[in-house]
């Protein structure tokens, strides 16, 4: 295997709440080559968004410790780095993309401006260099009449293409690794799969690194090479695309692939498994899922670990690892 | 920038204000005649023979009908004439054009202290929000909302003024005589009138800032590498200003209510005084006009404020 | 809304104020402040308007705590006295307003051929400062203390009858309410029961910044001559007795303004907090 791009190991991430510490990230190893799709999969509360805002340290600072762990990029952990080296990585090495997309742009700034920011800061252009930029960036998210669009503000613009401004914005500098949070869950159906595409024909074009953040299983089947699945903090499942759609190993992943047709929406609920994420300022001895889960047995009572289990897989489940 | 939206704004403010002045006007009329006490035994004079009050009341029209007084008024009024102060034997829009410079010249010092400064104070408490400079400016501006302005105003010309003699106590210099007189006879009486606009402008935006900071576009500034000073100035701060616009007409109103009473703590002959003499006096004519002056005024803010509105926030000046 | 749960919303909305650390500061200034001024003759045995001319104008010492006026009368006195006055009129004028703006509101959101022309009334009254037309009215009804009170709840009640419509409006156009009035509920209920207590949060927050502006405003009109009428003390009246005096006896109007600007404080940090707990538009804290 090549050296990872990317490489996260035992992340944990600490929020303050009203009735104290909660810990939404619990130590989250994760890697992705270049050029690879990584998906990410659970319940809202699962701990994945905070997992990517944490690469770019986008958590909210005044509620959150700083994560412990490391995330190696390029031979320096993004954790130690200075404020101002963290940002000449972010929006030119690492981008990212949010969920919705109507809050999500500027309501005062032109596209212009919002998108060639990006490149006066990253890359030095003047105004009028990178408002052509822009217009051709506007061109391969494949939003037509661009040199018109370009000059307008965000609230003329649809959800859809709004979503194409904002994969605009962070393809700009032709990131080595895209970070997709939920990009297509505020969107309509029809309009998901255009985005998705988009997506996919983009990663091919500029060889870039992508890690796609979903509920929705039916999403990553389309788009990742490899998938972890979070559940309560804690990744509890890894494995590809393939292995995992056909024999899923942990029984919350079975749960979420029952439920794909119905998972169209972020519920907290899932109709296959009973019960939900529990209260993550609540300590629950062992495993995590251990309440909901249909195959509990003893051995889930002690902590279980993450374990190999076959070919670039990994689960954390005592009963699926038969000794 | 004028877009044909813009005018359209003004005409449609200007057609909605026809009927709120003229429920004013009325309102003006009918409380100033409320008023007890005759003015034209005011002005005759309390020994005065009745002969004497009726004909002082029948030059003023007085002994006609209350209805007819008032139509005659509002006509008087369509036609731009606002009436003759009975004590100050004077036309009312010339005792307003006297004494506007020093209101204007008291309320726009004060204006320009409150905008830069009561901003500037909302958007470092949003800043540091929840730390002790925080703490610390949220309760200057909640000492500026609660003191009273005429008795910091009193005790301001006593420490400055009579102790420390920094600044005239009292009285307007026009600033035909020097800028620096000028300056001098308003900064104290100024400052005292911002204090209340300050406490009121950096709690709305304090409020306003922090909405903003949470949106998810400052996250988006944030992960395009943006550092922090651009993301509070370019991205957070153009955004904070359309709620803060909004409360810009209320701000102004506040002042000018302010004025009319820091103008009798430093005895500067503004229009508020005007008022307050002619409320006294039982000078009608001169309350009414000055008040319906007043009421004009405002109209016309309030189309500016809208007007501003549209500078800041593309999503009105488009639609 | 399902009654049972209401008993416990309303035990929780309590617990998250007693919490908060502004409120709970006003509240306590508040308190403080309203028993003192009930108990203002139990604290005090001296009589606020009694002038004993050979005491005039002695500085804060021995029995004198606050010091005597240019009459001689016990200052203290006069400012537990005033305490009486002052937080009267204030809350009469934040009851006043409150309800007649609540009526208002709900009136204009209810009927909707009455809105256009109570709310171009209200626009009228306030196409003037609040303070001005206060002066005007307080003049024209004559120097007594009602009003003083009437002035200043005409001169508040358009905000508080706009604040009300605006939620009232929202209120109206949910679906029970529609289906209410669809099945025939007669518009005073609708009003009474719906309307006027879903903008129940935003008026509170309202009439307590009503209270915190009119401790002010009749301090402010008592200076300029059209407060509550002496020799009945409040603090305006006292601080505008003692203006002449500032500068040989200052003590006569640095407590009574000391003591309005602490009401004011009080009442504008007990509104910081109802707004932070009621009014969740507005909520900034998590």
């Amino acid at each position: 295997m090549t050296t990872p791009l990317l490489e996260v190991s035992d992340l944990t991430v600490r929020f303050r709440t009203d009735t104290g510490w909660m810990t939404a990230v619990d130590k989250v190893s994760l890697q992705i080559a270049p050029g690879e799709a990584l998906g990410i999969v659970g319940e809202s509360g699962s701990g994945k968004s905070v997992t990517a805002l944490s690469i770019l340290r986008l958590h909210a600072m005044a509620t959150t410790r700083l994560p412990t762990g490391r995330i190696m990029w390029g031979g320096r952990d993004l954790l130690g780095l200075s404020m101002r080296d963290m940002r000449a990585i972010r929006g030119r090495d690492i981008a990212m993309i949010f969920q919705d997309p109507m809050s999500s742009l500027n309501p005062v700034l032109t596209i212009a401006d919002q998108i060639g920011e990006t490149l006066r800061l990253h890359q030095g252009l003047d105004a009028a260099a990178s408002r052509r930029r822009a217009i051709e960036l506007l061109d391969l998210v494949r939003i037509p009449d661009a040199a018109r669009r370009v000059d307008e503000y965000p609230h003329r613009l649809s959800g859809g293409m709004r979503q194409r401004v904002m994969i605009a914005i962070a393809i700009a500098c032709r990131p080595k690794l895209l970070i997709a949070d939920e990009p297509t869950t505020a969107l309509d159906v029809t309009i998901q799969a255009q985005i998705l595409d988009l997506l996919r024909d983009l990663q091919a074009e500029l060889g870039m690194s992508v890690i796609l953040i979903t509920h929705d299983m039916g999403v990553i089947a389309e788009f990742a090479r490899r998938v972890m699945v979070m559940y309560a903090g804690r990744v509890v499942e890894a494995a590809p695309v393939g292995g995992l759609f056909t024999a899923p190993l942990h029984p919350y992943t079975e749960g979420l692939l029952a439920s794909i047709p119905k998972l169209d929406v972020d519920v907290r609920r899932l109709p296959s498994i009973p019960g939900s994420i529990p209260d993550p300022t609540m300590v629950i001895q062992g495993c995590r899922f251990g309440p909901r889960c249909p195959i509990i047995e003893a051995g889930c009572r002690q902590d279980p670990m993450l374990l190999p289990a076959g070919l670039e897989r990994e689960v954390r489940c005592p009963p699926r690892i038969a000794p | 920038m004028a877009s044909t939206a813009m005018y359209k704004t003004i005409l449609t403010r200007l057609a909605q204000a026809v009927p709120v002045l003229l429920i004013f006007a009325i309102l003006v009329f009918t409380l100033m005649h409320l008023l007890p006490g005759d003015p034209a035994v005011a002005i005759a004079g309390t020994d005065a023979s009745r002969e004497a009050i009726d004909k002082i009341r029948e030059q003023l029209g007085l002994n006609r009908p209350i209805l007819v007084q008032l139509l005659s008024w509002l006509a008087q009024i369509a036609q731009g004439d606002f009436g003759r102060s009975i004590v100050l034997n004077q036309s009312v829009v010339s005792a307003v054009a006297e004494r506007l410079p020093v209101t204007l010249s008291l309320s726009m010092l004060s204006l320009m202290i409150t905008l830069p400064v009561g901003i500037l104070l909302g958007v470092i408490a949003a800043y540091w929000r929840n730390t002790w400079i925080d703490s610390a400016v949220m309760l200057i501006a909640l000492l500026g909302v609660s003191l009273p302005g005429f008795w910091v105003g009193i005790l301001s010309v006593l420490l400055f003024s009579v102790h420390l003699g920094w600044f005239p106590p009292s009285g307007y210099v026009p600033i035909g005589q020097g800028v620096w007189p000028w300056l001098a006879s308003l900064i104290q009486p100024a400052v005292v009138l911002a204090l209340f606009q300050i406490g009121f402008l950096a709690r709305i935006t304090r409020s306003a800032m922090l909405d903003v900071m949470d949106q998810d576009f400052i996250r988006t500034a944030r992960a395009k590498g943006v550092d922090e000073w651009h993301t509070i100035a370019k991205h957070a701060f153009r955004n904070t200003l359309i709620p803060v616009v909004t409360v810009l007409g209320i701000t102004v109103s506040l002042l000018i209510g302010g004025a009319v009473v820091i103008e009798q703590v430093f005895a500067l002959p503004g229009i508020g005084r005007l008022i307050v003499q002619g409320i006294l006096a039982r000078d009608y004519p001169l309350v009414q006009g000055t008040m319906l002056l007043f009421g004009f005024a405002f109209v016309l803010i309030n189309i500016l404020v809208d007007i501003i509105y549209t500078f800041v926030d593309p999503r009105v000046r488009y639609g | 809304m399902d009654d049972a749960v209401a008993p416990r919303r309303r035990f929780r909305v309590v617990r998250k104020l007693a919490r908060h650390r502004s409120f709970s500061i006003g509240f306590v200034i508040m308190a403080a402040m309203l028993i003192i001024a009930i108990a203002a003759p139990y604290i005090t045995g001296l009589d606020p308007t009694a002038m004993k001319i050979r005491m005039r104008f002695r500085p804060p010492q021995g029995s004198f705590w606050f010091g005597t006026d240019q009459f001689g009368r016990d200052l203290l006195t006069r400012v537990l006295y005033g305490a009486r006055m002052s937080l009267w009129i204030a809350l009469a004028v934040a009851l006043l307003s409150g309800v007649v703006g609540a009526l208002i509101g709900v009136l204009s959101a209810q009927f909707r051929r009455l809105d256009s022309l109570l709310m171009r009334i209200m626009d009228a009254l306030m196409a003037a400062p609040a303070i001005m037309l206060a002066i005007g009215l307080g003049a024209a009804l004559g120097p007594q203390t009602h009003s003083v009170i009437i002035a200043l709840a005409v001169a508040y009640i358009p905000r508080t009858a706009r604040i009300v419509r605006a939620s009232a409006l929202v209120t109206r156009e949910l679906e029970f309410i529609e289906a209410a009035r669809v099945a025939g509920i007669s518009p005073l209920r609708i009003m009474l029961r719906h309307l006027l207590p879903n903008a129940m949060g935003p008026l509170l927050v309202q009439s307590t910044f009503v209270f915190a502006y009119a401790i002010l405003a009749e301090a402010a009109l008592s200076f300029l001559g059209v407060g509550p009428p002496p020799p009945a003390p409040s603090w305006g009246n006292i601080i505008a007795e003692g203006r002449d005096f500032s500068v040989e006896a200052w003590w006569i109007m640095v407590f009574p303004g000391a003591a309005i600007s602490l009401a004011a404080l009080g009442m504008n940090l007990v509104g910081d907090g109802l707004r932070d707990v009621l009014d969740p538009r507005l909520k900034v804290e998590s």
